[in-house]
């Protein structure tokens, strides 16, 4: 792409809409990766209709038995049961609202106080941009871990605490990026343009800049659900994050682990479940990153 | 690089100062402080006495102004649950997940610096897949999952390390490899990129035009160039290791910082929380600066901007 190039299209705006789609088609790893995704979030919208058991449901004198594929197993409970004997599989099932609940509603909370700050400070440069920046430094230098599990335990552990505390936390590479983006857009000619005919700055923001930062927040946006999911995972291993009986991955990997020395399949399943859903959405993330910008693949 | 340094140091001691800020009103000025600390079935007259204890009455400014004044001579108050000076405790601590956490980066730095200079040497082939599918991995596993996995595997059935505790150098080998893979795929990728974006540079190709052997491109003109960005990014994993020691240092027991968080985090011992949350961003600020020094001395062109 040559700078003298009438043709290329400016930088951040990458390639034209029904290119991306075509290559999206053709990209095995996006395919995968958003296969699986879909397939994950159907099991969590339908979970009443798939769970054979109801996840909450204990039964004294059916606990942890082991899955089908193992000795003592049977059909009855799929992937076992677990201390309280309640069904593996419904919980997994269930598990899975619990997962994309979080990943979803962080993102746009975090896609929203990140895309806001990176606009403003890449728009408009000069004292916004150091404050915001500063903003940004500040942010990063958090250790996140710590921060969302002090607040939790603060404010008490609910899916609403979590999602608010992720949210307020993740924001910053939503930040960094928009902000170099519209650094880079606030030069080009047609947005001068568009300043010149005397568009509000309102206007140019919503109409000239964001559509075309968007598929970089698409792509952030999945790198930030995996993030989400993974620390929500970690927050309920730690007992400060979704509080029992709810059934969240990450909690019942706590629960498991008094079981390690000799049902470590109880900590496996859920581990594996978390593994799938973050690897197909890095997966699906990878993919569109590729599609938008072919020119940046090595 | 003077004007520069200058800077770059008033700069972190501001960040400092804010995060010191927010971390003292996170956890002073958001809900009831006394109510969290003594419990859903505190009377009136318990929650009177902490609040007496603590000074919660008065202004938080006033609050804040003192703690940080204190903190500054390294004084962060006496912990509520062990009645003794938050310092000394964390003084005891700290060497451990610095212990843990540099174990953790020199794992991290042998898996991702050969994986990342041979897959750019030759991208699409076995080396390069392996290093990929080993980012893949690593970027989808939660780290207290692999850390369980790791126990399991080799304490647990093999025998070959200690399942927990911080005695010996080997209690420190499992719980470094969880905490240092999950930060290989970041760095491996950066490597990958740079080297691959140096072979292809003009002073890589001169230099091979002028008849320097491969191993000597590599290592003197390619892989010299590609190591500041690499400098910045082990300076941000080395600092997220030490907020992230939290979840590893649970699964394995280990008495460092992120234990100690924990513990103090679910005792409600509020004093420790902050000095730790300080102590940990403080680091963080200390080590991006260290590398953005050093890399003003590698390339003089980012001290002229």
């Amino acid at each position: 792409m040559s700078a003298l190039d009438p043709t290329a299209p400016p930088p951040g705006e990458g390639a034209p809409k029904g290119d991306v789609l075509r290559r999206l088609r053709g990209n095995p790893t996006f395919v995968v990766g958003a296969f699986i995704f879909l397939l994950i979030f159907l099991m969590a919208i339908f979970a009443p209709l798939l769970a054979p058991y109801d996840p909450y449901s204990q039964s004294m004198s059916n606990r942890v038995v082991p899955p089908v594929w193992m000795e003592r197993g049977s059909w009855d409970h799929v992937l076992g049961t677990d201390g309280l004997g309640r069904d593996y599989l419904s919980r997994i099932i269930y598990g899975a609202r619990i997962s994309l609940l979080i990943a979803i509603f962080t993102v746009i909370t975090s896609g929203l106080i990140g895309t806001t700050l990176g606009v403003l400070s890449g728009y408009f440069g000069g004292k916004v941009d150091l404050v915001i920046n500063f903003f940004i430094m500040t942010r990063l230098t958090l250790p996140v871990v710590m921060v969302a599990l002090a607040v939790v335990a603060l404010f008490g552990g609910s899916l609403t605490v979590v999602i608010l505390v992720l949210g307020f936390l993740l924001w910053d590479r939503f930040a960094v990026v928009t902000r170099a983006a519209t650094q880079q857009l606030r030069n080009q000619e047609y947005i001068q343009a568009s300043r010149s005919l005397g568009f509000t700055t309102r206007q140019i923001i919503f109409r000239d800049v964001l559509p075309n930062i968007l598929d970089r927040l698409a792509v952030i946006a999945t790198f930030e659900m995996a993030q989400a999911i993974l620390l929500e995972a970690a927050l309920s291993f730690l007992g400060l994050g979704v509080q029992p009986p709810t059934p969240s991955w990450g909690l019942m990997v706590a629960e498991g682990r008094q079981f390690l020395l000799f049902d470590p399949w109880l900590i496996m399943i859920p581990g594996a479940a978390i593994v799938v859903l973050v690897m197909a959405i890095n997966l699906a993330g990878d993919g569109l990153r590729d599609a938008m910008a072919p020119e940046n693949r090595n | 690089m003077l004007l520069y340094m200058a800077q770059r140091i008033g700069l972190a001691v501001c960040v400092c100062l804010a995060v010191s800020l927010l971390a003292f009103l996170l956890l002073n000025a958001s809900g009831d402080v006394a109510a969290a600390i003594a419990g859903e079935e505190a009377t009136p007259e318990q929650l009177a006495a902490i609040r007496a204890e603590l000074g919660l009455e008065r202004p938080w400014l006033v609050r804040y102004a003192e703690w940080i004044g204190a903190a500054l001579t390294g004084d962060f108050g006496n912990s509520l649950f062990f009645q003794r000076p938050v310092s000394e405790l964390i003084f005891y601590r700290l060497p451990t997940t610095l212990t843990l956490a540099s174990l953790a980066a020199v794992i991290m730095l042998s898996l991702a610096v050969p994986l990342g200079v041979l897959a750019a040497l030759w991208p699409g082939s076995f080396v390069d897949r392996a290093a990929l599918a080993i980012a893949v991995m690593g970027q989808a596993m939660p780290n207290f999952w692999f850390g369980l996995i790791l126990l399991v595997v080799f304490s647990l059935m093999l025998g070959w390390a200690p399942a927990s505790g911080s005695a010996t150098l080997g209690h420190f080998v499992l719980p470094a490899i969880a905490l240092g893979y999950y930060s290989t795929p970041p760095m491996m990728r950066l490597i990958r990129a740079g080297m691959i974006e140096a072979l292809a540079s003009d002073y890589v190709r001169t230099a091979r035009a002028k008849g320097i052997g491969t191993g000597k491109v590599i290592f003197k003109h390619a892989l010299r160039n590609a190591v500041i960005p690499v400098v910045s990014l082990l300076a941000v994993q080395f600092g997220n290791m030490l907020g992230g020691s939290v979840v590893i240092e649970t699964v394995f027991g280990i008495q460092g910082l992120g234990y100690l968080a924990w513990e103090s985090i679910s005792r409600m011992d509020l004093p420790v929380v902050q000095a730790i949350l300080l102590i940990v961003a403080v680091f963080y600020i200390a080590l991006v600066l260290l590398s953005d020094m050093a890399n003003a001395w590698l390339d003089p062109r980012i001290r002229i901007q």
